[in-house]
């Protein structure tokens, strides 16, 4: 039974209304509500591929299955609701200039299915390429912004070292005078930075996902998996036990839980990441700003609000909330950078968890169990790397080959001794 | 403020310690394979729940001692001086 409202009805989900400024126009005078964007379901005995965790992770690697591949028997089981974990708490930077060419490559492809995903969901995710500028106070740090430069180059992404006239220009209100505690010697510049809306994006693959048959299941928590004789055989969760040939963990925050679960132990440790927001003021800071050295990011939403980023807590821990120290420091290096800032009134501040690895760099592709493949190890870089992570995690699972974009980050590379060090470009510089 | 029990100098403000790690024993060099060596240096418990560590008391007396802290409360249960190994003396 459909019965149109407002807001849409729990019975009345339809084939989804393709979303454009007609029918926009069309339900704002008819007053008819618009369907529901995905759908819930009774949660079926089995499935040919369970992935845990419905963040933007986990989203686009089932809808990248239906969508690439046809594999649509696939569950998406969500302890809490979707893109409330790291997927709702991070900052919203999406950037490609990182330090190893097999990063560089990596998020590059990740930025160019960004630039084009509103329109592959037709779901608006408000990516604004406004640049994105990392800050160089000393020498050391102006020697890595050459370095990745020219990486960056190498594999044909917009990023350049630039002097202090240039910054000015792009942001006039901070002083490049040399005169400051922490100068500002320079900047590496890329372009194609920027933010995004990260609520929409995770909004917009579970619709896609949701449309292709794929079954979004929240308030599910996986509580175990089973495992026999090396080969994954299904997930035990608080809705029952789900058998499954295939499971992937693109958890975030309880990577080494879950992993766990399956027997397989993680060279992660989980470390809390602090977040801040004004109160919003007229635009008037368009790239987004990063200093290493201060620890502190900032960019200015399209609200006009300023959102604030550090590095993560000096200790590990699941705790998400907050602490005044944090934003104590974080207030005093923001300051730094942009005295003007000095009467703006904080929002609201927020934590985030991170499973940070010993390179800096994800570890994604198959385990030592048959059929049990992880996306995980996201570290600060998670959020940016949603897309190409879910289209490589796709690959991966229909046909049973580690694609090369991600081969570089498997498992086995601790073992070996084949780190992927992206300290340099990933440990403050969201 | 998360306040820390140093066995020496009492409850102090977290932020006076250093986080050193999950406390666990060394494998003996001179037997191991390089397989378990590299499993001891990077795979981690990461536990979500009571976990032993040690920490360091980087403003205060500067000594390491062992913690059991609730990694998702982060409430802290016990603080002893190290075991033998690695103890300051």
């Amino acid at each position: 039974m459909s019965t149109p409202g407002r807001n849409g009805s729990r019975n009345g989900y339809r084939t989804p209304v393709r979303y454009s400024a007609l029918s926009l126009l069309r339900r704002g005078f008819s007053g008819e509500g618009w369907p529901l964007a995905w759908r819930s379901h009774d949660m079926k005995p089995g499935y040919d591929v369970v992935i845990v965790g419905g963040g933007v992770h986990g989203l686009a690697t089932a809808y990248y299955l239906a969508v690439n591949h046809g594999i649509t028997n696939v569950a998406v089981l969500e302890k809490g609701y979707i893109g409330g974990g790291a997927s709702g708490r991070n900052t919203a930077i999406v950037r490609s200039n990182y330090l190893t060419p097999e990063g560089v490559r990596f998020y590059d492809r990740s930025v160019k299915l960004y630039e084009r995903l509103a329109a592959d969901l037709n779901f608006n995710v408000m990516f604004s390429q406004r640049g994105h500028l990392t800050l160089a106070h000393n020498d050391s740090a102006l020697r890595t912004s050459r370095w990745r430069a020219e990486v960056n180059k190498l594999e044909g992404v917009d990023s350049e070292v630039i002097g202090p006239a240039e910054i000015k220009q792009l942001v006039p209100f901070m002083d490049v005078s040399g005169q400051a505690r922490y100068p500002i010697l320079g900047a590496l510049y890329h372009p194609p930075g920027g933010i995004i809306r990260h609520d929409a994006v995770v909004w917009g693959y579970a619709r896609g996902a949701d449309t292709n048959g794929v079954h979004i299941h929240q308030n599910t928590e996986v509580q175990g998996i089973d495992v026999k004789d090396g080969r994954v055989l299904g997930v035990r969760t608080n809705r029952g036990d789900v058998a499954a040939p295939v499971v992937v963990n693109c958890t975030a925050g309880w990577a080494s839980v879950v992993s766990e679960m399956a027997g397989v132990r993680m060279p992660i440790s989980t470390f809390p990441l602090q977040a801040a927001v004004t109160e919003r003021v007229k635009p008037f800071l368009h790239p987004v700003v990063v200093s290493g050295t201060l620890h502190v990011y900032v960019s200015q939403t399209d609200r006009g609000e300023l959102v604030f980023g550090a590095s993560v807590d000096p200790f590990t821990s699941y705790s998400t909330r907050g602490s005044l120290e944090f934003i104590e420091g974080l207030a005093g290096h923001v300051l730094e950078l942009m005295p003007a800032l000095a009467k703006l009134r904080l929002l609201r501040q927020w934590a985030g968890l991170c499973d940070m690895t010993p390179d800096f760099a994800p570890i994604m592709g198959k385990t030592p169990v048959d059929g049990f493949h992880v996306d995980v190890g996201w570290g600060t870089y998670g959020f940016k790397a949603g897309p190409v992570a879910g289209e490589a995690m796709a690959d991966l699972v229909a046909t049973g080959k580690t694609p090369g974009i991600i081969a570089a980050f498997d498992l086995a590379r601790f073992t070996e001794g084949r780190f992927v060090g992206e300290k340099g470009a990933a440990s403050v510089g969201h | 403020m998360i306040l820390l029990p140093c066995p020496w100098c009492g409850s102090r403000n977290v932020q006076e310690f250093s986080y050193v790690g999950e406390a666990g024993g060394r494998p003996d060099p001179n037997t191991t394979m390089p397989e378990e060596w590299r499993d001891y240096l990077y795979l981690r418990s990461n536990t979500a729940g009571w976990t032993t560590e040690n920490w360091f008391h980087r403003s205060g007396c500067r000594r390491y001692f062992t913690v059991e802290r609730h990694t998702v409360s982060n409430e802290v249960r016990e603080a002893r001086a190290p075991a033998a190994q690695g103890s300051e003396t």
